[in-house]
């Protein structure tokens, strides 16, 4: 059988493009173990996500509609999600690994009692899956013994679903959540705001580094050309431990992984925790005072220069084009 | 209030990692090992909540070779009060590791755990969340605080999980903003990178560990299921970037990324 589940994660009752991803990834489990795959919306009031996850290509969409399901805790998400798993007997539960999907998919895979493989980039034949490890200096080739199995796939590693397919059906489950298992309460968001796209999603990311030497030079230095660019900003896990800029901008193994059209690198070295975080874009581009720099050896296109005059002239040249 | 942290031996994050030609492992010879840097970051805040309450203890634990009584000083150097080291030779998977770590909380019990959120050398980013699980606590995964590492709150060494009337306040980090979480203690809790700094061990701090209790239990006398069903088949080197060319300006780079690239 080897039947898949995709976990459908949604932002406030939208459905995000990382569960596309999590949908295609599930869709090639299913071909590569010989069953099928069905995906799962949890939550308050979400059939309109169901109906669009309906259309990505699985066989069975099945929702969980509970008032306790309404904002996103762990505790009574996983324990709703593993009462899933067992009642239709999936093999396999596939989620993306965004911040939601690697805090529920482990705590789902105890309740089970299941192995867990993270970060997956490939689903390879024989049933083994890839994942990096060590910051990206190696590809495991895994198996995960018994069944049910959890797997969380890496973003970038997999298209997203097209979206408008023929209407698979949605059935309405019941899990019987024990009000007692939900003890964690979410007390306050407080959003990034931006104008920008986001940074996991954007065709093009402009990244900085220590070299920026401040805060307010990233403002004034380097937000021109992000925006010129309709870009996301990022950058190194040592601007962000030097504090110019948030933690939720770090492009890296420790932050966020990245795979855009475009991936400009403004005064970053490139040590190989950020390298593990983006060295899979499209085109990279690094500008570095330092030619030695190991970020050189990954770019396309390298340009050892000042950031502090190569930037705002970048800034003014891509606006010529404009 | 009893407090438990996890440690794990890893490699230095600064080390090149290199896979062996065989695909069997990564090649050890002269390679340095360190507390896992999330771990480091646990320790930390474990020792400021002890500071800020009085009247905690901090307990360390691991699972590893006997090599890890290493990293277990360092920790108990930083300021830990003792340390238990699951001796363990054998592959294990994070499943059996937060197994592990299920029955060590009980026999100690524990308030609170705090563990690093990934180790970087698996990069697996489970114990925590599997250990949650097991005890049937709340969980609060990648905590962070709202306080910049720069900040003074930061320097005068303030925690940024507040635990009091029996409930933690984390902030945690997520996609698109932070988080603020409640839950009853007992609990368990993920650090992340932002939550504060660690401190260095000092010399009298180093002095003190040798004389803590570091104690050691075989895997085997704890009676835990420690078969991983996770199975690591072989390593390969990551497929290799092949690095482009310099250009000589920024209207020569504009120009190849418009017309050759055609990316912008």
């Amino acid at each position: 059988m080897g039947n898949v589940l995709v976990f459908a994660e949604h932002q406030h009752n939208k459905l995000i493009k990382p569960t596309l991803v999590g949908v295609t990834a599930g869709l090639e489990a299913a071909k590569k173990n010989g069953g099928d795959c069905f995906a799962v919306v949890l939550g308050s009031g979400v059939d309109a996500v169901a109906a669009e996850v309906a259309e990505c290509g699985v066989k069975k969409v099945f929702v969980v509609d509970d008032a306790a399901l309404a904002k996103y805790t762990a505790d009574a998400h996983a324990a709703a999600l593993a009462q899933v798993v067992k009642d239709k007997g999936i093999e396999t539960l596939v989620a993306t690994a965004t911040a939601v999907g690697k805090d529920l998919l482990p705590r789902v895979a105890a309740l089970l009692g299941a192995g867990m493989a993270g970060e997956v980039i490939g689903f390879n034949d024989g049933g083994t899956m890839s994942r990096p490890m060590y910051a990206g200096n190696a590809i495991a080739t895994v198996s995960i013994e018994g069944s049910p199995k959890v797997v969380s796939v890496r973003s970038t590693a997999f298209d997203p679903a097209a979206k408008g397919g023929a209407k698979a059906e949605v059935e309405k489950v019941t899990v019987g959540i024990d009000a007692s298992s939900k003890v964690t309460k979410s007390v306050d968001f407080s959003e990034t705001k931006s104008d920008r796209p986001v940074l996991t999603e954007a065709n093009i990311v402009v990244s900085g580094g220590r070299a920026l030497k401040s805060g307010e030079n990233f403002k004034t230095v380097l937000e021109p050309l992000v925006d010129v660019m309709g870009a996301a900003m990022g950058a190194s896990r040592a601007a962000v431990d030097a504090g110019f800029v948030p933690n939720d901008l770090q492009v890296g193994q420790t932050g966020k992984v990245v795979a855009p059209q475009l991936y400009i690198a403004v005064g970053i070295s490139g040590a190989i925790q950020h390298l593990a975080g983006m060295k899979d874009s499209k085109i990279i581009v690094a500008i570095n005072k330092d030619e030695e720099a190991p970020i050189f050896q990954v770019a396309d296109y390298g340009l050892v220069a000042d950031l502090f005059k190569a930037v705002p002239e970048m800034t003014d040249e891509v606006k010529k084009l404009k | 209030m009893k407090i438990l942290v996890t440690v794990k031996r890893v490699p230095d994050p600064n080390a090149s990692i290199k896979v062996k030609p065989d695909g069997t492992g990564i090649i050890t010879d002269n390679l340095k090992y360190v507390v896992n840097p999330f771990d480091e970051i646990a320790i930390e805040e474990a020792l400021r909540l002890k500071e800020k309450s009085g009247g905690a203890e901090v307990v360390l634990v691991s699972v590893g070779s006997k090599t890890a009584q290493e990293q277990l000083r360092t920790g108990l150097a930083m300021g830990a009060d003792r340390a238990i080291l699951v001796v363990a030779e054998q592959e294990l998977d994070s499943l059996a590791v937060a197994r592990i770590f299920h029955k060590l909380v009980q026999d100690e019990k524990a308030d609170l755990v705090l563990l690093g959120k990934q180790a970087i050398d698996d990069d697996a980013n489970q114990t925590g969340q599997m250990l949650a699980a097991l005890l049937g606590w709340p969980q609060a995964t990648f905590a962070s605080k709202t306080d910049s590492l720069e900040s003074e709150a930061e320097k005068s060494g303030t925690p940024g999980i507040q635990i009091s009337g029996g409930a933690a306040k984390v902030v945690r980090e997520v996609d698109g903003g932070l988080e603020t979480l409640e839950l009853p203690v007992p609990a368990v809790i993920t650090v992340d990178l932002r939550l504060n700094v660690p401190r260095y061990a000092s010399l009298p701090g180093i002095m003190k560990a040798r004389k803590k209790e570091l104690k050691e239990l075989a895997i085997d006398s704890l009676g835990v299921d420690v078969k991983p069903k996770l199975k690591i088949l072989r390593l390969d080197p990551p497929p290799k970037r092949q690095a482009g060319r310099k250009v000589g300006s920024v209207q020569e780079l504009v120009q190849a990324l418009h017309n050759e690239a055609k990316v912008i």
